[in-house]
């Protein structure tokens, strides 16, 4: 099928009131094929809602959304083959077997990989005769992403797909994640893990209270702090005002919370040696130092004074 | 032709998944296969037929008891027993003595009007005594007791359990599946497939129909095994009927869970549509105890028109062309609860 080049996300708009909430408050996003996009956000960010509105299973109020250039209202049936879904909360059957799991999934798509492939592809194919309810964490995730490339999609989407999963399995779903990009497979998925954001996705969009508060590459964001490093101290027996931490060489933020600084320096090596410096002129011992790279995490934390699992 | 890639039809997926999800369920099997087999086990034991019984008799403890047990006993079929003066009508009640005489002379005989059995054992008595006190009858009616398999209450009741299984394995079977899989989520995920509604619920039709030659041969075989009800009509019929009924209660199964999100909320419903029929529709009584303003809307119900058929197959021998208007009724009853659950459905 010849399908025009245009994005393989644009949406334009996007509106979702709940009677208690705004989900979604007017969102903007375009997803270029081939990319991996990110949407990062707390809890309650509406991550979800604007996966599920893209995704066709949930109708906006307001806006539009064009999907490989096609619209839900005429579309849908071409869509639904085009696209490789996996939901946050799916329990699939335990009943099932892995492979009688695939396979139902594989029968509904006219195109894709043999169900043998596709075991392969998730690293199943060992336990291709267990029942799903047996499976660990990491196991039925991987199998939902299975099911979501039976049809051999363009676009998959994908909806915290490593939350609850131990560091190992996550890797190993990045390594899937990563195989289906190989092949040219465009993913849009959402997370609050910034770090897998940083591994996976090419441009990342930050959510907030249903709005896109930040967008570009991760490189791009991290330097949006004006810096690639974050010290963070804590003091006892003084107190350092903001504005002769921001003259200390190198710095670019100061965010102070719950009696911790943090710090965005450009120039790690020369930031250190003033902050001890003007502690030690104040009398003020230190309970804590760190530092590391800036992530997401602190653009995060910057632009809203919140940290991510704060929600 | 469509690359499944080693699948099959979504259909016969969906339907293998259905059936696998099915047996892999000891509880579900137990409540389909094994329930019913007990059910009619017990049913059967207390209707068997008995053959001609003696009829139990209370005698008044009181002077002249001795005459009155004496003549009874002479005449054979009874079983006399004694019952103390302030006992009587207890002993009626109880179902001890279905009549009990006090001797005198005349006799009195006690007993219970609204009772059939009172009622025999009083006009057994009565001639006893009568014909010992010296009536003499006007003629000896020749007397020819039948023996035919197929009038008893057994051979009676057996298509009415069938079909009263076919109905609540039909309704219990989709609907649990069905709000399951959607508390679950996993509705959700198939419609993000390209997937077929109607395939889908098709499925759950389906699958119930592999069940039903199970469920069917079960019941029917240990019937005719333990109780020597036969099927007098045509195995085919017989089978083309549980599958009109199947296919007609996996309907209504569809629709009661259409809009159900929790698996409570669908047994009430469920409960809520086959109480009626298994009160109205002639399972264990028939149907025609019922005052004719009913009628119209009893002899409606899918459950009254599939114990009719099957009796009329399995008891009476009848061809399916003699049931059109069960299996009209039955088919009408598959498939418009089938198109409005297609259109009511709540997929997420």
């Amino acid at each position: 099928m010849v399908t025009d080049l245009g994005p393989a996300v644009r949406c334009r708009g996007l509106v979702k009131r709940y009677p208690d909430i705004v989900a979604v408050a007017g969102l903007d996003l375009q997803v270029a094929r081939g990319e991996c996009f990110g949407l990062l956000g707390p809890n309650g960010a509406g991550k979800t809602t604007t996966i599920e509105i893209l995704e066709g299973l949930t109708e906006q109020d307001e806006g539009e959304v064009e999907i490989l250039g096609r619209r839900w209202r005429e579309d849908r049936a071409a869509l639904r083959h085009q696209l490789g879904v996996q939901l946050q909360e799916t329990q699939l059957n335990d009943k099932l077997t892995v492979e009688e799991t695939v396979r139902l999934f594989r029968s509904f798509f006219h195109e894709g990989p043999a169900v043998v492939e596709l075991l392969e592809v998730v690293e199943l194919t060992s336990k291709r005769g267990a029942f799903v309810g047996k499976l660990s964490g990491g196991q039925k995730q991987r199998l939902s992403v299975a099911c979501a490339l039976a049809g051999r999609p363009e676009l998959l989407f994908l909806d915290e797909p490593t939350t609850g999963l131990d560091p190992q399995s996550r890797r190993q779903l990045w390594t899937v994640l990563e195989r289906f990009r190989a092949t040219g497979g465009t993913i849009l998925l959402t997370t609050h893990y910034m770090d897998e954001a940083h591994v996976l996705c090419d441009r990342v969009g930050i959510m907030d209270r249903g709005r896109l508060i930040a967008l570009g590459t991760p490189r791009e964001l991290v330097a949006s702090l004006g810096a690639e490093h974050v010290v963070e101290f804590g003091v006892e027996g003084a107190s350092l005002s903001e504005a002769t931490l921001r003259e200390l060489p190198g710095v670019h933020g100061v965010t102070q919370r719950d009696g911790h600084v943090a710090l965005a320096t450009a120039e790690l090596h020369a930031t250190v040696p003033a902050l001890l410096d003007c502690l030690r002129r104040q009398g003020a011992d230190l309970s804590l130092l760190s530092t590391h790279s800036a992530t997401l995490e602190d653009v995060f934390v910057s632009l809203t004074g919140r940290h991510l699992r704060d929600g | 032709m469509v690359d499944r890639g080693g699948a099959s039809h979504p259909l016969v997926e969906l339907t293998l998944a259905r059936f696998r999800e099915f047996l892999r369920e000891p509880e579900a099997v137990f409540w389909v296969f094994a329930f019913p087999v007990i059910m009619t086990c017990a049913l059967g034991i207390a209707f068997r037929a008995r053959g001609a019984e003696p009829v139990i008799v209370g005698v008044v403890a009181q002077d002249g008891a001795d005459g009155v047990r004496a003549t009874l006993e002479a005449a054979g079929g009874f079983t006399v027993r004694s019952v103390a003066p302030g006992d009587v009508d207890r002993a009626i009640r109880d179902g001890r003595a279905p009549v009990v005489v006090v001797p005198g002379r005349p006799p009195a005989y006690r007993y219970d009007e609204a009772r059939a059995e009172s009622q025999v054992a009083r006009l057994a008595v009565d001639a006893a005594l009568q014909r010992a006190a010296g009536r003499v009858d006007a003629f000896a009616a020749r007397q020819e007791p039948i023996d035919v398999v197929g009038s008893r209450y057994i051979d009676w009741l057996v298509p009415g359990l069938l079909g009263m299984n076919i109905m609540s394995t039909g309704l219990w079977g989709v609907g649990f599946a069905i709000v399951q899989a959607r508390t679950r989520k996993l509705l959700k995920r198939l419609v993000a497939t390209p997937m077929s509604r109607a395939e889908y619920l098709a499925s759950h039709v389906l699958s119930r129909l592999l069940f039903l030659a199970l469920e069917t041969g079960v019941i029917v075989g240990f019937a005719w095994v333990a109780f020597d009800v036969g099927v007098h009509g045509g195995l085919a019929a017989l089978a083309l009927l549980a599958l009109l009924g199947a296919l007609s209660f996996g309907g209504l199964g569809l629709l009661v869970a259409s809009r159900a999100r929790t698996i409570e909320g669908v047994s009430g419903l469920m409960n809520l549509v086959m109480m009626p029929m298994w009160v109205l529709s002639g399972v264990f009584f028939a149907s025609s105890n019922f005052p004719d303003v009913m009628q119209p809307f009893i002899q409606a119900l899918p459950l009254t028109a599939l114990n009719d058929a099957l009796r009329g197959v399995i008891n009476e021998g009848l061809p399916l062309a003699s049931l059109w208007k069960e299996l009209a009724l039955l088919v009408a009853w598959g498939t418009i609860p089938f198109a409005l659950a297609l259109k009511l459905f709540r997929w997420q």
